[in-house]
């Protein structure tokens, strides 16, 4: 146990392609730091870094979780760098910033470019047409109107040519696929409203638009930035993989000498060497060594195994007892970790067939206005008798009228209130989809340990056990850092650790010697023979010391306090409630009876788990997955939606639309509620931009329509859709309400 | 009316003003870590002498 734990620092040969070099003389390297949480995690490597010898900076992405290490070309070894990091209990992971999510940042930059770009343009274009507006009643000359419709055409055209770029792009790419989007109502209205406000203006005639194609352009970029925002959180699947998979093995040579390789390219049949403490980089068969395997990643099971020579154990597990030489049986591709994240990507595909709301109703949306535009300019023109500029207008009027700015800014206005509401409470929602496909669950899938409890064992029965037998066992167990251990220590507060303390691989702890000694561990370990009445029902720790019997201490993974409460509700709201565990038998029943759940299935496995999702929604349900482990990542990525607690493994909360803080299972309640009346006020805003088309409508069909009233127009519709979102904001009642 | 010649060209300077400064913002990279921002006025730098 007191092996020291060598860094897994990569040779300096893994890391040179990932450093950058300047003319100026510095390198720099960029790195995943996946443990950065607040403040005090930023000082702590940004000093240690900076107090390097040769480091010329070290600057950390809070947001991103990323570490830039810039030093002096030569007078630092980027892998001792590393290996410091490593030390102060920050793994980091080389990565190269062009390879990773380069076009996901570079599109929010881009797009913020436009908002910037539109709302000067719209701000001074709205300046000079108010002139306009106030002339026209107090008798402005004709030539300055002229002036000021010169200017605003200046304005507007070079903006909408750049700032209407991500509409036109995306209303094309659509297009090509023989789909229609809302971007292609929104491109053609634009172009169109510029084309004619332009053709006017070189008529010399009053009739320019300008201004209300700006406010469009404007409205619906700060919706579409909103929208990027909400889904831009995320950190894909495969950069948190890389952090797994990038673990270097250290592999013996039949020589006897060691050599750092990366995991995925061990050979099947190599012997490696897994340091106390280390995560195993491969699968393998023990060779020698016996110890005790952290299997939480894989299971969510808190509590370690004993592993002996011959056992199988898997890559992505920890390795928390005394160094082992495993014989490789897979690695890379091969390993269970592997497959894991094959099913979840495998099952993450099937949700992105999800339509969401806003395209849905472009779809309905899109050739209703074309339609509509089109009639009234051929009644005016082929039957109403107009000339031909005048029915043109009026069928401009009709498509700015009904652009849908207030649809553009209805779901993403919603969204980011509803997220900001629920980041208040400590539930990040990841996905700016999420919240609609949260919306429409029926069923909740959920997973048992680390979910319904808190994933560590506690002392069960504490007034049974007398104060001297827990005092003793806490002595042996502080000098423990097994799960077990740690939780005798909590119950039995604080107490002198005996120093003679020996700790015995699998078995247990002894103490003293010869007839004096006492021994914590399980039964084999403390003598009891399996036949004494206690058969073993979950885990438990024995005391044995000279004289007395030996004294049995058991253990049960504790409900979070408000478990209960919320399967109560979601039974009450009318959801269907299934438990799906890897834990055993037994320990699943009774979590289910006393919940109150009647569908439960024990010992699945992940693919167990994804299948009974699929045949859930086979059947037509829609799925909310609430789970935590590495085993629950692919059905997490194949529900409709997903929830992880934060205290979930890295992978599974990439794998989850949702992740949520603290103890405290009131948060999947409040994110369902929440994400159902965000679905109820995108409906209202959908509703209010419906009634607004249809009072205004047919006053730009019938032609009444001025630049004045469509500006106003669009203006009061996308204020009142917003102001409609924000009252999301406001505190509700106890989620379980 | 002559004012405007003046008036208009300098309200569209201003404008461009305030567009360029948020441009070069975004541009050197303020908005890069919003989260680390706001974390950030936690940190005691009494021993950092970089601001001196």
């Amino acid at each position: 146990m007191s092996a020291p734990v060598e860094a897994p620092a990569a040779p300096a040969d893994d890391l040179s392609a990932f450093v950058e070099r300047d003319e100026d003389g510095t390198a720099s390297l960029n790195l995943l730091v996946n443990d950065v949480h607040c403040a005090q995690c930023i000082a702590t490597i940004e000093k240690a870094m900076r107090a390097e010898p040769g480091v010329v900076d070290a600057r950390v992405n809070l947001t991103a979780r990323r570490l830039r290490l810039s030093w002096r070309d030569g007078a630092a070894d980027p892998g001792a760098l590393v290996g410091s990091l490593d030390r102060l209990g920050y793994p980091a992971v080389p990565y190269s910033p062009a390879a990773l999510s380069g076009a996901g940042r570079r599109d929010e930059a881009a797009l913020l470019r436009a908002v910037a770009v539109a709302g000067f343009a719209a701000g001074n274009v709205m300046l000079l047409s108010v002139a306009v507006w106030a002339g026209g009643s107090s008798g402005m000359a004709e030539s300055t109107r002229a002036l000021m419709h010169w200017i605003s055409a200046l304005i507007a055209l070079p903006t909408i040519a750049y700032a209407g770029l991500p509409f036109f792009r995306s209303a094309a790419g659509a297009l090509a696929a023989r789909r229609v989007n809302m971007d292609l109502p929104i491109s053609v209205a634009v172009c169109v409203t510029a084309a004619i406000s332009l053709a006017e203006l070189l008529a010399e005639r009053p009739d320019v638009y300008f201004d209300a194609a700006l406010m469009l352009l404007f409205f619906l970029l700060v919706g579409r930035y909103l929208d990027l925002r909400t889904r831009g959180a995320m950190r894909s699947t495969a950069e948190n993989l890389a952090a797994l998979a990038a673990q270097p093995a250290t592999v013996l040579r039949p020589d006897g000498t060691r050599e750092f390789v990366p995991a995925h390219a061990v050979r099947p049949g190599a012997r490696v060497l897994v340091a106390a403490g280390e995560r195993i980089p491969v699968d393998g068969d023990i060779l020698s060594g016996r110890t005790v395997i952290d299997r939480s990643l894989l299971t969510g099971e808190a509590v370690p195994e004993a592993a002996m020579p011959g056992d199988r154990v898997h890559a992505g597990t920890v390795n928390a007892g005394d160094p082992v030489t495993l014989a490789a049986t897979a690695a890379g591709d091969g390993t269970l970790l592997n497959e894991i994240v094959r099913l979840a990507e495998a099952a993450e595909q099937g949700r992105s067939a999800y339509v969401r709301l806003a395209d849905r109703a472009a779809r309905l949306y899109a050739p209703v206005v074309h339609a509509l535009a089109l009639l009234a300019f051929a009644g005016w023109w082929g039957f109403g008798g107009l000339p031909l500029r005048d029915a043109l207008l009026i069928g401009v009027a009709v498509l700015i009228i009904t652009c849908p700015c207030a649809l553009g800014l209805a779901v993403p206005a919603v969204q980011v209130v509803a997220c900001n509401r629920l980041l208040r409470n400590g539930v990040l929602v990841k996905a700016g989809d999420a919240l609609e496909r949260l919306a429409a669950v029926d069923t909740v899938l959920l997973d048992k340990t680390g979910t319904l409890t808190f994933g560590r064992p506690e002392i069960v029965g504490r007034d049974a056990l007398r104060e001297e037998d827990l005092s003793l066992a806490a002595s042996l167990a502080g000098a423990s850092r097994h799960p077990l251990c740690r939780s005798v220590l909590r119950t039995a507060g604080p107490a002198p650790v005996r120093e003679d303390v020996r700790e015995e691989a699998a078995m247990g702890l002894a103490a003293g010697s010869g007839a004096n000694e006492v021994r914590l561990g399980n039964r084999a370990w403390c003598g009891v023979s399996g036949s004494d009445g206690s058969s073993p029902d979950g885990p438990e720790l024995w005391l044995r010391r000279p004289g007395r019997a030996p004294v049995r201490f058991r253990f049960a993974d504790r409900l979070r306090p408000d478990a209960a409460a919320l399967v109560q509700w979601l039974k009450r709201q009318g959801f269907g409630v299934e438990l799906f565990s890897g834990d055993r038998a037994p320990a699943v029943r009774s979590t289910a009876e006393s919940l109150g759940i009647d569908a439960w299935k024990a010992e699945a496995r992940p693919a167990d788990k994804l299948a009974r999702l699929d045949a859930l929604q086979q059947a037509g349900r829609h799925v909310l997955m609430v789970g935590d482990g590495l085993n629950d990542t692919p059905s997490l990525a194949g529900a409709d939606a997903s929830i992880s607690p934060a205290a979930g493994a890295d992978l599974a909360q990439t794998a989850a639309d949702i992740v949520f803080q603290g103890d405290r299972l009131e948060s999947v309640a409040l994110a369902i509620r929440t994400a159902r009346r965000a679905r109820r006020l995108v409906f209202e805003n959908f509703a209010l931009a419906a009634a607004y088309n249809v009072l205004a409508v047919p006053l730009a069909v019938a032609g009444h329509v001025t630049p004045l009233i469509a500006a106003a127009a669009m203006s009061a519709s996308s204020v009142a859709v917003t102001v409609n979102a924000l009252r999301l904001g406001r505190a509700g009642r106890s989620p379980f309400a | 009316m002559n004012m405007l010649l003046i008036l208009i060209p300098a309200a569209l300077l201003l404008g461009l003003v305030g567009l360029a400064a948020f441009l070069w913002a975004l541009k050197s990279g303020q908005f890069d870590d919003l989260d680390g921002a706001s974390e950030r006025i936690l940190i005691d730098e009494e021993e950092s002498n970089r601001d001196d």
